[in-house]
């Protein structure tokens, strides 16, 4: 991996520096001027209000329109992370056991969602969302099954990972061959060693869903995209702090999917050696 | 009892209600007029000069930021070459790039309009330096306005596409250029170059359907026109829903589909001349 620099591919300290630098520098610039913006004062100067406000005990009724896109955003991230787990890990799990000929078609299938744009979805998710409005109220949760479909390849992804990591084939069999039942099988052999892809599969759902704003804007639903919108035309220095405190969130959750990635990385090498 | 074919049937409900039903939908009422007869008067529509406009807009700002994005990523894959992938800085810039890579929408646009926007951070800075970044109109809020938000995206999606291809590159090689006397140069352009070649046109394909795709940051900040085509999409659904048939946004939905279909095609097929490499 490292070997004499001026023979291998790697850059020069220096290079290394200077590029990684100014690119962070770059990037950090719309943060911090995220931050300068939500410390100004209207009259000139800085305050903290604007923060004092947001974690005020009232600002649930201040901001009341954030926090039930917050609250509905939420719900739809459990709803979301309920589905590709009653979904779709047990049909992978079907498909890597008993259908390995339909592997490529199942990825193919989880693809797809790249291919077609959320704003083509929505025109054709209008209509059928006024048939699942007719069936099943127009509650917000609904809007979960679309969201199921955007995240689809996120969390295929994650799942595989783990998937082809774990010989599930011969687990399932040596189970089986000792007497235990299919349902047994799924619960107590092959769930807890996908424990890892399921998590960071349910871990960017949560941040897919969070950061939605096409599907619910179009079929006029409030999450907290469209309601972090609605308020910053009131209200901008809000609309920043939630946008910062999401984005933070996000990054905790990302880098905890990144350590449950690396954990297994260096577990396998242990295994390897 | 022996899991079988019924097992699969949930997954593929779930597929065929929610993906299969609202592209075909997409698609198709593109292709019926409003009492449902086969009609291609729309996508024929779609070949006059004013939505021509609209396509040749959204393919430049693709274009823009995909080679934009791709150029800068590359150069910071080249820069994390050779780090432990385990060490805090490696897991600090994967986490940063798969956060900023999501991180679209709203919440992008806010960040813009307070670092650009007429009162922003940095344009207040230049102001104060006698910079005025707005002497020629103010852009922000125009299609040149989304090039910067997106690049803000772009670039971290190519870090966390093409960073596997530059860590395939085996050292060995590196070696047998050197003991063939070859220099560093040699190395890039003969060697890795064109081994990286595929990956990097990939790569770059998938930024541009990501940037051509890509919907809510841009009705944030573009919140009048319809200057690209997911806006006029926008325009179409907004002003056609109450009739209950949307045939301008079908057409231009099937416009879209075709041009992605193209660019993921050409995706994987590099895609897979890449992957020879990586054994």
């Amino acid at each position: 991996m490292s070997g004499n620099p001026t023979v291998g591919a790697a850059p020069g300290r220096l290079a290394r520096t200077v590029i990684l630098s100014v690119v962070g520098i770059v990037f950090a610039i719309p943060i911090i001027a995220m931050v300068e913006f939500s410390l100004r004062n209207l009259a000139g100067g800085y305050t903290i209000a604007h923060w004092a406000g947001v974690f005020s005990p009232t600002a649930t009724v201040t901001y009341a329109i954030v926090f039930t896109g917050l609250g509905n955003s939420l719900v739809l991230a459990v709803v979301t992370v309920i589905i590709i787990l009653v979904i779709l890990l047990p049909t992978m799990v079907l498909v890597q056991l008993q259908f390995p000929r339909l592997r490529r078609v199942l990825e193919f299938v989880c693809i797809i969602p790249i291919t077609v744009p959320a704003i083509v979805m929505v025109v054709g998710l209008a209509p059928v969302y006024s048939v699942v409005a007719r069936l099943a109220g127009s509650s917000i949760w609904t809007l979960a099954f679309a969201y199921g479909i955007t995240v689809l390849p996120y969390a295929y992804r994650a799942i595989q990972s783990n998937l082809s990591a774990v010989d599930v084939v011969t687990l399932s069999e040596a189970a089986r061959s000792l007497g235990a039942g299919w349902g047994s099988v799924l619960w107590r052999i092959i769930l807890p060693n996908l424990r890892r892809g399921t998590l960071a599969a349910a871990f960017i759902t949560v941040a897919v869903v969070l950061g939605e704003f096409t599907i619910a804007s179009l079929l006029n639903r409030v999450n907290l995209q469209t309601a972090l919108v609605q308020v910053s035309r009131s209200d901008p220095f809000v609309a920043v702090i939630f946008s910062l405190l999401a984005l933070l969130f996000a990054f905790v959750l990302l880098l905890l999917i990144g350590r449950l990635a690396s954990d297994r990385r260096t577990r396998d090498h242990r295994k390897a050696s | 009892m022996r899991p079988s074919v019924i097992g699969l049937t949930p997954f593929a409900a779930y597929v065929l209600l929610f993906l299969v039903i609202p592209t075909l939908l997409a698609v198709l009422s593109g292709l019926f007029d409003a009492r449902g007869n086969f009609t291609v008067a729309n996508v024929v529509a779609l070949f006059t000069p004013d939505i021509l406009k609209i396509f040749a807009s959204s393919f430049w700002i693709s274009a823009v930021t995909a080679v934009g994005g791709a150029v800068v990523g590359a150069l910071v894959c080249y820069a994390l070459l050779g780090m432990n992938p385990q060490g805090t800085l490696r897991s600090m810039v994967d986490s940063a790039a798969s956060v900023l890579a999501q991180f679209g929408g709203a919440m992008l646009a806010f960040a813009f309009i307070a670092t650009i926007g007429l009162q922003g951070f940095v344009t207040v800075i230049l102001r104060d330096l006698g910079i005025n970044i707005f002497a020629n109109g103010v852009w922000l809020y125009q299609v040149p306005g989304l090039v910067l938000p997106y690049l803000y995206f772009q670039v971290p999606l190519m870090i966390i596409t093409f960073m596997p291809a530059l860590e395939g590159l085996k050292p060995q090689w590196a070696e047998a250029n050197a003991t063939l006397g070859g220099t560093r140069l040699t190395y890039w352009v003969r060697i890795a170059g064109p081994v990286l070649a595929p990956s990097f046109l990939g790569s770059l394909l998938l930024l541009f359907a990501n940037a051509f795709s890509s919907y809510a940051t841009a009705a944030t900040l573009i919140s009048q026109g319809a200057q690209i085509v997911p806006l006029r999409i926008r325009a179409a659904l907004i002003s056609e829903t109450v009739l209950g048939r949307s045939s301008t946004a079908g057409a231009l939905a099937l416009g879209m589909i075709v041009v992605m279909i193209v660019l993921m095609w050409g995706y994987s097929a590099l895609q897979s001349r890449t992957t020879r490499w990586q054994q």
